[in-house]
């Protein structure tokens, strides 16, 4: 039995060593040889070297001239120290109420169409970078508006941004709201800032 | 529901069919110790680590050494890690702990020790804000593979009880452990984890970044005294760290703790839907291929194939069940378009359904499927908030992991599990034709159908027991976030992902307080070693018969209507057990929200 307790610790130490040290180190190494960009969190720099963003992490947009993400559950909103969804139920009142909520900012005068469901539901890491392509259309006529552009040349832009399905099989096609709105940012930009 | 959605399902179900036989295959070389195409490289490594460690590969152990063996292995394991996360503040290398976060907590650390061990991976903390890099590595990361490699060694030492003739011993199990570990585990997670790196998972020790908002916003937010304060935010802090060596055997070892709190959500541990896909492969992959290890190793490869068939009809009940739950629209949502919009044939705008919880990339299809698989295996790692499934959608998960975490199952628990009720529908077989049930040759007898039902009747009598508890006193009752009887299955949920060594959870349920803490992590390791106990005497005693030769009167195994009496088994057993409950849950729910009925 000793003999077997000085086994199992010796075994413990000899392979955390090798399991926690060594093999993460190895794999850090050869992640920033091969995909740099993406070990370090594929992150958006501007022109003048401050960063933006991550191109794989969502932020959240409030301004009439930009494309709006999803709601958040991440600590106060895209908080990405802190993801996680909402975790209400289906039946849960507090759901029903703030998707109520989003509605009426999206559709204050309850004219428009019924809002995508993707664009007033919290994701599940609170991060969701993306957004589907219904939900982007559903906000041309405002960002339009607001940028002084024709609706048609807003709707080509989004179109432009889609992100089919992975080999045209995986997934759901998609727009990834951060990109899309510094694209916009770069082509017309509001007047006012 | 999409065309789409279901031919994702059918390719992911045809991948997993390619890849069981190849891996299957040479899983029974790695344990055999038959020559490999890797032994030049891994052979030297296991000679060093048998001398450092003292172990003679050549010593066969009885079914009470190996046990022995196994539960001292774990408890350091599980030491080494608690004292890696009370220390975390204290190493004075700064790349290992950037964010200067301090000792955990106590309770926290031994509910996280005793999680890790037994491949449970339940979090009751948010990784980001509470583990160092350090902790991450080599207290969490490493017990990924001890926990992974356990299990398979045990489900190893199963099959040589079934497989070996008048024989004492089970083998060895530092050797088992070694072999898996090196031979199985590691190869695939090196290559695995850079693929994920490529697909854009982070792997670094650089400190949080911290982001300049194109629009500062302003959000209100409860503060300090209760009241709502409005602040301005300017910037965000973008978590990192190194994932992507993490995340491969989180999923691989059907491990499932995620590295960020939103796990196979988060878009740096899951970016595109091509990660979707490698990671619930990675689930399914050692699990699926032991099925086949199994028909080798015991002479059968049809025995293997109906195993594998029992679990893949369970497995494609799920997720059918679980992905037209999903497609529902919720009747409580107002104003809101749930239905699938298209703008023209292939041309799909938004996916519906029920999207609280779910990521855009992966839409209702694969989230269904994610939470399906996850927890027929004892995984666990989720890409969607099941908290926020529809109540017939939740139910899927949790009823996946009451029927013992056996659908393909944890990597080596779920073939043990599943070969536990093999042998109780291989007895009840015998009963119903009046003869000795004999199982590949082996007479099934008194003891081993005793031993059987008791790991069995642990299972239910933990998880019931625990949250009957719950219910009734003010300390389970007070972690509730939904109210109603989405409430009860809160708990259920919890009790049955700990009891299961599954990990996922409906995770409004505030799991970090000193009851729940202790009483899950009691749970974790009840289900863990409590029910390993009665499965190795079962093969240690199965190990010590002769093989009779088969005649007329023996059940054939590898039979169809044998893959037929398994389902059926494990559903009644499963069923009736758990349907009341269920039907207090999310049974009761699907009810009420078809009522039109919620709860504040």
């Amino acid at each position: 039995m000793k003999k077997m307790m000085m086994t199992a610790i010796l075994y413990t130490l000899i392979t955390a060593v090798l399991l926690g040290v060594v093999y993460p180190l190895a794999v850090t190494g050869l992640a920033h040889v091969f995909f740099p960009r993406q070990a370090e969190g594929s992150l958006i720099h501007r022109a003048n070297g401050t960063l933006v963003g991550s191109r794989l992490i969502g932020q959240a947009f409030s301004g009439p001239g930009y494309f709006w993400s999803r709601p958040s559950a991440a600590g106060a909103g895209y908080d990405a120290g802190n993801s996680g969804g909402s975790n209400y139920a289906p039946t849960s009142a507090a759901l029903a109420a703030r998707v109520t909520a989003t509605v009426q900012t999206l559709n204050p005068k309850g004219t428009n169409a019924a809002v995508p469901i993707d664009l007033a539901t919290a994701s599940a890491s609170g991060l969701d970078p993306d957004i589907s392509p219904a939900a982007a259309y559903y906000q041309l006529a405002r960002v339009a508006t607001e940028r002084h552009m024709s609706e048609d040349a807003v709707r080509s832009l989004v179109t432009a941004h889609i992100t089919p399905r992975q080999f045209g099989l995986l997934g759901e096609p998609r727009v990834n709201v951060l990109e899309l709105n510094l694209y916009l940012d770069k082509m017309a930009p509001i007047a006012s800032k | 529901m999409t065309s789409n959605g279901w031919l994702q399902i059918a390719v992911f179900f045809a991948l997993l069919l390619l890849a069981a036989k190849p891996l299957g295959l040479y899983m029974a070389r790695v344990y055999e110790r038959q020559k490999t195409w890797l032994d030049p490289v891994l052979g030297p490594v296991e000679r060093l680590l048998y001398r450092l460690t003292g172990v003679n590969p050549e010593a066969e152990m009885r079914w009470t050494e190996y046990g022995a063996a196994m539960l001292i292995f774990s408890c350091a394991t599980l030491l080494l890690t608690y004292a890696i996360e009370r220390l975390q503040h204290a190493i004075p290398i700064p790349m290992l702990n950037p964010q200067h976060l301090a000792a955990v907590e106590p309770y926290l650390a031994w509910n996280t020790a005793a999680s890790f061990t037994t491949n449970t991976n339940w979090q009751s903390y948010v990784p980001e804000t509470t583990m160092s890099y350090l902790t991450q590595m080599a207290g969490l990361a490493t017990h990924n593979f001890w926990s992974a490699a356990t299990g398979m060694a045990l489900a190893i030492a199963f099959i040589r009880g079934i497989s070996r003739r008048e024989s004492k011993t089970l083998g060895n199990f530092w050797v088992d452990l070694t072999r898996g570990t090196l031979w199985v585990l590691l190869p695939i997670c090196l290559v695995y984890a850079l693929a994920l790196v490529s697909q854009g998972a982070i792997q670094n020790l650089k400190p949080y970044d911290t982001v300049t908002l194109i629009e500062p916003q302003t959000v209100t937010a409860p503060g300090a005294d209760g009241k709502p304060v409005t602040t301005t935010v300017t910037t965000q802090t973008i978590a990192q760290g190194p994932l992507a060596s993490q995340e491969a055997i989180k999923m691989l070892g059907t491990n499932g703790g995620g590295f960020f709190n939103a796990n196979s959500a988060h878009p740096f541990e899951n970016p595109t839907p091509l990660t979707n896909l490698l990671e619930m492969l990675s689930i399914f992959l050692i699990p699926a291929g032991l099925c086949i290890t199994l028909g080798r190793m015991v002479g059968s490869p049809g025995h293997g194939w109906a195993v594998f068939a029992a679990m893949s009809v369970l497995w494609f009940a799920g997720v059918a069940t679980c992905y037209w739950a999903e497609a529902q629209p919720n009747p409580l949502l107002h104003g809101v378009n749930q239905r699938v919009a298209t703008a023209g044939p292939g041309q799909s705008l938004s996916p519906g359904g029920n999207m609280e919880g779910k990521e855009v990339r992966f839409g209702v299809a694969d989230s269904a499927l994610f939470a399906t698989v996850t927890t027929d295996a004892s995984c666990g790692a989720v890409n969607s908030m099941h908290d926020s499934f529809m109540p017939l959608g939740g139910m899927v998960p949790l009823a996946n992991i009451m029927m013992g975490e056996i659908i393909f199952g944890g990597v080596g628990s779920g073939m043990y599990g599943m070969l536990i009720f093999v042998i109780v529908t291989v007895f009840i077989a015998g009963l119903m034709v009046g003869r000795t049930p004999e199982y590949l040759g082996k007479k099934v007898q008194a003891y081993e159908v005793q031993l059987s039902m008791l790991y069995v009747l642990i299972f239910p009598l933990i998880i019931l027991g625990f949250a009957a508890v719950s219910v009734l006193i003010p300390a389970g009752l007070s972690s509730i976030s939904n109210h109603g009887p989405h409430g009860l299955s809160q708990i259920l949920y919890a009790y049955t992902s700990s009891a299961g060594n599954n990990g996922s959870a409906f995770a409004g349920l505030n799991a970090n307080t000193h009851w729940y803490n202790s009483t899950l992590g009691i749970t974790m390791l009840v289900g863990r070693f409590l029910m390993i106990v009665p499965m190795l005497a079962v093969a240690g005693s199965l190990a010590t018969k002769k093989i009779v030769p088969p005649s007329l009167g023996t059940f054939p195994v590898n039979s169809t209507l044998f893959t037929v009496l398994l389902v059926s088994v494990i559903l009644i057993v499963g069923a009736l057990t758990f349907f009341p409950a269920l039907s207090l849950g999310p049974i009761l729910e699907h009810l009420l929200l078809r009522s039109g009925i919620s709860f504040s």
